[in-house]
């Protein structure tokens, strides 16, 4: 029961939506199933949710090292969700949008959340910088490929790349960065990228027949549960 | 209430690059504001524009979205550890029919319509055009076609990559490289433009230093 019908529901559901794209009257079901998707995931986001508040509050009781800012934590949680469930100072009645302008949510909305999660990405870019000068030393002659196309990519977005090479005559063009930027993009990265996303498609092909047929099970988990 | 705002943002962006320098009770604050906050938005746009809009309002005229909403139910039974096996359900639902949707839409779009997109004439610009494809488009094919191929036979892991088998493998790693670099050099580009953004907000919006 605990594994049977888990593996059933997979297999049915699996089989169902493949017949689906060959039978005229049951195509519109890979949309109505996409729309289920979109249910479960809101119990599954009150889930996560649930166990953000569980794990803080368990470190708020245990006094865990940093349990000050579990706090904060759940008072931005609660604060978002009741700005936004509730839609506080929303301009029009509860049918408007959670995100009309000058309502509560959109204004923590842009000033903290764009803020804080613009500015975490943009950190990013200084430890991609750090961990390239470590790993692009021109070790080998893959490395020093890797290496070549990374860096006449970057200059040919830049103004600076495009002052480098201007000199060029136009009958060389394809020597000034911008362009050759674009040459790799087109041609090289092209090929590659075919190459990878023609590798994933055949892995998601097999991993989805292995899911259907019951072959690969680890998504069940062990029978403790 | 601007001017509060504007402050807000400027503390908080000021506090996640204060990280540069090390991790300080600044960059925490900043950090456990953004996991909270984000948390809660999820759970807002989610509520809002699934449950509510997708769910709520037509649930009348579709009966079948209670089998959507008994599902999500199930799910939240992993909480009870008694009959906790029972949110096995819907994540077996989820597996099966992505499982089903992927396997027929990867297979269109990630191999049949790129194995269409890499087969072309080499010498020319389309079908039956003759030789009239300029010296820098055959070149592009080529490199194109070669690259496809030898950049698949080096994913094929089920036979050793040795003599022309492992030589063809050795040319595609180096499409592949490109590939990576050229991927690496616009995800840097991304972060840069963002980096510029925040300054921009903190030189121009927040000091005004930038008009």
């Amino acid at each position: 029961m605990k594994r049977q019908v888990p593996l059933f529901i997979t297999f049915f559901v699996g089989t169902l939506l493949i017949l689906s794209v060959f039978i005229p009257p049951m195509e519109n079901l890979g949309e109505n199933f996409t729309l289920f998707f979109d249910i479960i995931a809101v119990f599954a986001f009150f889930l996560g949710g649930g166990n953000l508040l569980r794990v803080h509050f368990k470190k708020l009781s245990k006094k865990k090292r940093d349990w000050q800012y579990s706090i904060v934590t759940i008072c931005g949680f609660f604060f978002m969700l009741a700005a936004g469930l509730f839609k506080i100072g929303n301009p029009g009645d509860i049918a408007s949008s959670v995100t009309a302008e000058g309502s509560l949510f959109q204004t923590i909305y842009t000033n903290m959340f764009v803020p804080l999660g613009s500015t975490m990405y943009a950190l990013l870019g200084f430890f991609v910088a750090s961990a390239s000068y470590r790993a692009f030393r021109a070790k080998n002659r893959e490395a020093t490929i890797l290496l070549i196309a990374a860096f006449i990519i970057l200059l040919g977005r830049t103004p600076f790349g495009t002052m480098l090479t201007v000199w060029i005559p136009d009958s060389m063009s394809i020597a000034q960065i911008p362009n050759l930027a674009i040459w790799i993009m087109n041609s090289f990265n092209l090929a590659g990228q075919r190459a990878i996303l023609i590798g994933i498609g055949l892995g998601v092909v097999s991993m989805s027949l292995r899911l259907i047929l019951g072959v690969e099970r680890t998504y069940l988990g062990d029978d403790s549960a | 209430m601007e001017h509060f705002a504007l402050w807000l943002a400027a503390f908080l962006t000021l506090g996640i690059i204060s990280f540069l320098y090390k991790d300080n009770p600044w960059y925490k604050l900043s950090e456990a504001i953004f996991v909270g906050v984000s948390a809660g938005y999820w759970v807002v746009i989610l509520f809002w524009d699934n449950f509510y809009g997708k769910f709520w309002l037509n649930k009348g005229d579709d009966p079948t979205l209670w089998v959507g909403a008994i599902l999500g139910l199930l799910m939240i039974l992993r909480l009870a550890p008694k009959i906790g096996w029972i949110s096995r359900w819907p994540l077996a639902f989820i597996v099966g029919a992505t499982g089903g949707l992927w396997l027929m839409n990867y297979f269109s779009s990630n191999i049949m319509v790129q194995v269409q997109a890499t087969i072309l004439p080499l010498f020319s610009t389309g079908f039956g055009t003759g030789f009239d494809a300029s010296f820098g488009q055959i070149i592009g094919n080529l490199v194109i076609f070669v690259g496809t191929f030898t950049g698949l036979v080096y994913f094929f892991f089920s036979k050793e990559h040795t003599g022309a088998f492992g030589k063809t493998a050795r040319v595609g790693i180096f499409f592949i490289m490109i590939t990576f670099g050229a991927s690496f050099g616009y995800t840097v580009m991304s972060r840069m433009s963002l980096l510029i953004g925040r300054i921009d907000f903190l030189l121009g919006d927040w000091l005004g230093l930038i008009k």
